[in-house]
């Protein structure tokens, strides 16, 4: 990308107008994700920036839309809120016994919508993770012998959920999980979301399993060791960070769908994005801005640990820059 | 030591069946053994591949074709009316009603009536011709009370019994496994002598909606290719720390809520957003005539280029890092310009990549359900948005499954194309 001594004029306004051209294309990429944070401190009930704002006005931005995922639903806010009692709200609320006493932090977990969102989010997200990543691992393995038979056709029967439309997914499990019963429950949620973020897994696994020397498997099965113990001892360590990054693809998936969860899931099993899809279609208030933004944290800690996953994995395989 | 001697003190020579095959330790031939070895070992194979074959057919696979099944069977009228759907299916469509036809009819409306199913029958046929809903629960609520002979019964109680178009509607409906629904998908209608028919000019609008979420596929994908190709040629020839660096603002969005990405599009489009706000103040536009750009057409375009760009940029990304910088060195030594070095050399040596690419953006685009939803407004609204509708809105279940079916078809067109040029195999995420 450097610029030879004897580039001419025209070349050279090339050179800087491709970078300029660069530069606006990462802007249109990470400006709406950015702007987001400090219009989420707006102090008023709007999507923009005020005059105060602009100003740098002290007045014009607060917390309260913060304030406001935690306290959204709560049957009684008004109840007194502090430091002690939070904690002592939290070791009863831990304790074996669960016996929480009556407060602020009750109401908060259990009505306050957003919280009990995220609940669901995490809730359905850790088993539907939980389905995928172990099937998924077990399926990888197997599809990526040799003596696989029909790899092929199978391998893209089961990459398919990614690539149907999720209208179409959602709309067949909609009618047939309502057939046997599983639609407006937990379970039917569960299980699309796990058939939702198997492909992920799959492709992650596979793509650690490419670089996988067999020997070391046929090293261990000739000291002894049966296939059950060469999986969980050679092979599992050394895939290990396909399958985790394939489960953190499987959890976002999950925690990031709302199709499915809009065509199978009932009001009390609403999830994050589904809350903020109803709140987007129905009153624009900007706790979604404040929600997003604790979103985009999360993402920016996914995004680190799944580059430190991949790097740990190339250097387990052997595979250098 | 000679050749003979060599062979005594070595090993016993492999034993041999009559034929001479090789045989195996105990016993059985060799080939055999081998064979059932290698069956053993694919078993095991498929056995890991199993459960998971098993869950995907089940909670996936089985409930899309048991919709898609909607889309040719009906079995609405067949259930509700049992009488009357075999005598209907037996008339030729064109001969004045029967008394027989008459008399089941009465008689399955006022069970219908009972068992409250008369509606969902009624809007069955009111799917074929429309007013014939009212006629349909107006007749069942005086069913009761109907004597013989039912013909003029009927008739009496609506004038519409005496139309024949009424009873060819009832017809159609009542044939379950019926082309009907995958007819209106394509704005066609099936008639009761079997025949299509185009719906008139204005009610075609399903054809359409296909085209125009055709094209906005097409368009999405081409913003993808203009905006993602500059950026994977700059990351894939920048050092590999920096590239790494700049690597982030590509997989942040990639990494973000989709819900997220969509509310910050409304954030910065909308007429009170940051981009109008900006118009504003440089003076592109005045304060009371800011640009709609959401809730339209446009938005829908903008949110979804960002949303599928990283997918475009990274396959042409990892096929640029590939190509060796020496062949583009070669072409300019041997005179070539800048200009056709990159158009000549550089660039077909990408076409993977943009294939890939610009293949993964139009399959998921074509699909695109909520930021149309969100964003789309009342033009920006795609098949997908229609399905939905139909599942569940207006309930039409078999007209949603012959649009999926459809939409279905051309994905996995793609779908194969996709696996034939840059195989599943290669499919990378991050």
């Amino acid at each position: 990308m450097e610029l030879p001594p004897y580039a001419t004029l025209g070349q050279k306004i090339w050179h800087y107008a491709f970078y300029v051209i660069c530069g606006l294309i990462f802007l249109f990429l990470i400006t709406p994700i950015l702007i987001i944070a400090p219009l989420s401190f707006n102090a008023e009930p709007y999507f923009s920036f005020t005059e105060g704002m602009l100003g740098f006005d002290k007045e014009a931005y607060s917390t309260r839309w913060y304030q406001d995922i935690f306290t959204n639903g709560m049957a009684n806010p008004d109840q007194p809120t502090s430091w002690a009692l939070f904690r002592e709200w939290l070791w009863m609320a831990l304790s074996p016994m669960h016996t929480a006493p009556d407060s602020f932090y009750t109401d908060t977990w259990e009505n306050a919508q957003w919280v009990r969102a995220m609940k669901n989010s995490f809730f359905i997200g850790f088993f539907a993770t939980l389905i995928a990543t172990a099937l998924g691992t077990l399926a990888a393995v197997g599809l990526s012998r040799s003596e696989m038979p029909y790899r092929g056709a199978i391998m893209s029967l089961l990459i398919s959920p990614l690539i149907v439309p999720l209208v179409i997914t959602a709309a067949g499990m909609f009618y047939f999980y309502s057939q046997v019963g599983l639609s407006q429950t937990y379970t039917g949620v569960i299980l699309a979301h796990a058939a939702l973020g198997t492909p992920f897994v799959i492709i992650t696994v596979t793509a650690t399993l490419v670089g996988f020397d067999k020997s070391l498997v046929r090293a261990g099965a000739s000291m002894g060791a049966g296939p059950a113990r060469t999986f969980w001892k050679i092979q599992m360590p050394l895939i290990l960070p396909g399958v985790v990054s394939g489960a953190l693809f499987a959890f976002i998936t999950s925690f990031d769908e709302v199709v499915a969860v809009l065509f199978l899931a009932g009001p009390e099993h609403r999830t994050i994005p589904r809350q903020m899809y109803s709140g987007i279609r129905e009153q624009i208030s900007p706790t979604i801005l404040a929600v997003a933004t604790i979103l985009v944290i999360i993402s920016i800690l996914l995004l680190v640990t799944m580059e430190l996953l991949r790097r740990r994995g190339e250097r387990l395989r052997g595979i250098r820059n | 030591m000679t050749e003979a001697s060599y062979q005594a003190t070595s090993f016993p020579a492999s034993p041999t069946d009559a034929q001479g095959a090789l045989l195996a330790a105990d016993g059985t031939p060799l080939k055999l053994k081998l064979r059932q070895s290698m069956r053993a070992s694919r078993m095991r194979a498929f056995g890991l591949v199993l459960p998971l074959l098993i869950f995907v057919l089940a909670s996936f696979v089985i409930p899309i074709l048991v919709l898609l099944w909607q889309g040719v069977y009906n079995g609405t009228y067949e259930n509700d009316m049992p009488r009357s759907a075999p005598i209907m299916r037996a008339w030729d469509g064109a001969s004045p009603p029967s008394e027989a036809m008459a008399e089941a009819m009465v008689l399955d409306m006022v069970d219908a009536r009972k068992a409250k199913t008369i509606g969902k029958v009624a809007t069955r046929v009111n799917r074929e011709l429309s007013g014939t809903r009212s006629l349909f629960t107006k007749s069942a609520r005086r069913a009761a009370k109907m004597e013989a002979p039912y013909l003029a019964a009927l008739e009496k109680a609506d004038k519409d019994w005496a139309d024949l178009e009424t009873w060819r509607a009832i017809k159609i409906a009542a044939t379950s496994l019926t082309p009907a629904f995958y007819a209106a998908a394509v704005d066609a209608k099936y008639t009761a002598d079997g025949a299509f028919e185009m719906q008139s000019e204005e009610r075609r609008i399903h054809v359409n909606l296909f085209i125009k979420t055709m094209l906005v596929s097409g368009a999405v994908m081409l913003a993808c290719l203009l905006l993602g190709y500059p950026v994977a040629y700059l990351l894939a020839h920048l050092p590999m720390k920096t590239s790494n660096l700049l690597m982030i603002l590509v997989l942040l969005p990639f990494w973000t809520s989709l819900l997220v990405r969509t509310t910050a599009w409304i954030a910065m489009l909308q007429s009170q957003g940051v981009l109008n706000d900006i118009f504003v103040w440089i003076g592109i536009t005045s304060d009371d005539s800011r640009f709609s750009l959401i809730y339209n057409m446009t938005g829908t375009l903008i949110a979804m280029t960002h949303i599928l760009l990283p997918f475009m940029i990274l396959p042409i990304y990892s096929v640029m890092r590939a190509i060796p910088p020496s062949h583009v060195r070669a072409a300019k030594s041997l005179g070539a310009t800048n200009w056709t070095a990159f158009w000549r050399v550089y660039f077909p040596a990408t076409i993977p990549g943009i294939g890939a690419g610009g293949l993964l953006v139009f399959i998921l685009s074509i699909g695109y359900y909520i930021t149309p939803a969100l964003v789309g407004g009342q033009d920006g609204q795609l098949i997908s948005n229609f399905i939905a509708y139909h599942m569940q809105r207006s309930l039409n279940w078999s007209l949603a499954a012959a649009l999926g079916g459809i939409l279905l078809v051309i994905v996995l067109i793609l779908y194969w194309l996709y696996d034939r040029i840059v195989g599943i195999d290669n499919m990378k995420l991050g």
